[in-house]
């Protein structure tokens, strides 16, 4: 478990480079993820969190450092490329669906990921029971949706199907973003259990952000409060066991 | 009756043009402006090649090709030159406007005393007007088919989705530039392909005949969602066919009213801005319990 899958070294990341707004995000980031490592991330609003992810995910470019996968550089492979290991749920519900297409159509597509996508029929049917059992997962109808256009979804049914979407193919990392922030307090709870259980399951390394204290300390094995683009705290093993949410909360206030 | 005939026949062989349209303009959300070069370099391709004797259909089938290389260029210069879409369409087409003339050599060339597609034995047989329908038949249906099959394939769904999201479609690894200049490609082959088919049709090719294509075609996509509302994609193909062939009515109902041919751009645009308003008249109106359905997205 402590083979690094993935290694942001000295990650610097700006905005409006080059004009008088040029603005750093993150300032020299350092961190390695284990393999099967479930980390939560919390810092407040602007600290960077997105931020982080994208420049893993490769939309952005780091001015500086360097991005490994195992051993591997992988600091100038575009998003693209990436998607063949990396695979994410966007903040914003909207993001990770094709709202025109239906919900198997969306799952068809995930079920393609990082694939190149080849002239030859795309095989919808014979999917299908396995996309009915995939979304029985969760109860708050989807199975039942299929066929509808995921425009047409509530928002946490779309962040469900965003969450089904990246798990479908396991990726080498997963990165979600508050990704169930849009959901009921039940639904919520249900996405986060089968999170942990499909993260478990399939031994991935994870990257969830979180604003909820206590499922930043009660899922996963680690966690990193984000503060002003840079990584404050590391917490693991027993200091993290010990923790309560008032203690982390003191972690926020000690940043001001 | 002829007169009917002709508008179907006239609606059908637009119809592709249509279906050009609707790649662009609905499933990947772009405002494309070459269209207005590419209908008439179609044209031109097809009429230079049959006044020098080529074989019509394959006249026809490089009216196809060369609206392609248009569509690749307002690709290249939008992907990777990241010029925005209706820049990059309006310079291809205006450059087109002096290709085009080259490629003619003149403003108008007729095709008086060439073969056509129209001449084979079979449509020549026909009564007057009928070898159109017949041939826009084939031609719609052969079109439809292949576009569908298109569509279904791991690529085709991989282009709607570029279309309908394109930052998910990144995050699953789609190659969005590669599906953005195929859709373009392919949109612009078959609006090339329109225009070879119109120029036979009409027995020429004129420099200027691009000019208020895309509203044509824009019409032919509205009336059908206006009339059918909300369908399956393949259907929708067909709707896009039959708007198209409405719209020849539409005209034909208007000039027999009186109104002058000079007017007909006039005409043609205000039936388009009616139908893209009728969705925004219906509510204001309530007219909803009088039509069912319909939507423009
Ligand atoms: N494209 C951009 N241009 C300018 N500033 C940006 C851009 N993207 C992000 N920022 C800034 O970077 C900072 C970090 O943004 P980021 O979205 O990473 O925050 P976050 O930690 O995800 O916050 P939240 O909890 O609200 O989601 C913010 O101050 C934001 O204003
Ligand atoms: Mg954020």
């Amino acid at each position: 478990m402590t083979e690094p899958v993935f290694t942001l070294s000295d990650i610097v990341t700006t905005v409006n480079t080059g004009t008088s707004e040029e603005q750093q995000i993150l300032k020299n980031l350092n961190l390695t993820i284990n393999k099967g490592d479930f980390i939560t991330v919390i810092g407040t609003n602007g600290a960077g969190k997105s931020t982080l992810f994208n420049t893993i995910a490769g939309n952005i470019k780091p001015a500086s450092g360097q991005i490994l996968l195992g051993t591997k550089n992988i600091t100038s492979e575009n998003d693209i490329k990436r998607t063949n290991y990396i695979s994410r749920v966007f903040q914003d519900p909207k993001m990770g669906t094709a709202p025109r297409m239906t919900v198997a159509e969306n799952l068809l597509l995930a079920l393609n990921r990082g694939r190149r996508r080849k002239f030859k029929p795309r095989h919808l049917k014979q999917q299908i029971a396995k996309f009915q059992e995939l979304t029985k997962q969760i109860p708050n109808g989807l199975s039942e949706h299929l066929n509808t256009p995921a425009g047409n979804l509530s928002g946490g049914q779309r962040q469900t199907l965003s969450f089904l979407m990246a798990t479908l193919v396991q990726p080498d990392l997963l990165l979600l973003d508050e990704h169930t922030a849009a959901l009921d307090p039940k639904t919520s709870q249900e996405l986060l259990k089968l999170t942990a259980k499909i993260v478990e399951q399939e031994q991935l390394s994870c990257l969830m952000i979180t604003h909820h204290l206590e499922d930043a300390l009660s899922y996963g094995n680690r966690t990193i409060v984000l503060n002003d683009g840079q990584i404050q705290s590391d917490l693991s093993g027993e200091a993290r066991a010990n923790l309560s949410t008032t203690d982390l909360l003191t972690y926020f206030n000690d940043l001001e | 009756m002829t007169i009917i005939v002709s508008a179907i026949g006239q609606g059908l062989l637009w119809g592709v043009l249509g279906l050009g349209l609707f790649l662009s303009f609905r499933i990947l959300d772009f405002p494309d402006m070459t269209v207005e070069g590419t209908f008439p370099m179609g044209a031109s391709v097809t009429v230079i090649c049959l006044v020098h004797g080529i074989n019509p259909l394959l006249a026809t089938l490089f009216a196809f090709l060369a609206g392609t290389l248009a569509g690749l260029a307002t690709g290249l210069l939008y992907t990777k030159g990241k010029i925005p879409i209706l820049l990059a369409g309006i310079l291809v087409m205006t450059s087109l406007y002096s290709i085009n003339l080259r490629i003619l050599t003149k403003a108008n060339v007729s095709l008086i005393g060439k073969d056509t597609i129209f001449s084979s034995h079979f449509l020549a047989s026909l009564p007057a007007s009928f070898d159109s329908v017949v041939l826009g038949v084939i031609l719609v249906v052969v079109s439809i088919c292949l576009l569908a099959f298109f569509l279904n394939t791991e690529l085709g769904q991989a282009f709607i989705a570029t279309g309908d999201n394109e930052k998910m479609a990144r995050s699953l690894g789609i190659q969005t530039d590669r599906m953005k200049i195929l859709g373009l490609m392919v949109s612009n082959g078959f609006i090339g392909l329109a225009g070879g088919l119109i120029a036979q049709n009409n027995g020429y090719a004129d420099i200027s005949m691009g000019i208020g294509t895309i509203v044509i075609g824009l019409a032919a996509i509205i009336i059908g969602e206006v009339v059918f509302g909300n369908l399956s994609l393949t259907a929708r193909l067909i709707a896009v066919v039959i708007g198209s062939i409405f719209y020849r009515f539409v005209i034909l109902i208007v000039l027999s009213l009186g109104f002058n041919a000079n007017d007909l751009k006039l005409i043609s645009a205000i039936i388009l801005a009616f139908c893209l308003m009728l969705p925004t008249l219906r509510k204001s109106l309530r007219l909803n319990t009088l039509f069912e359905g319909g939507r423009t997205k």
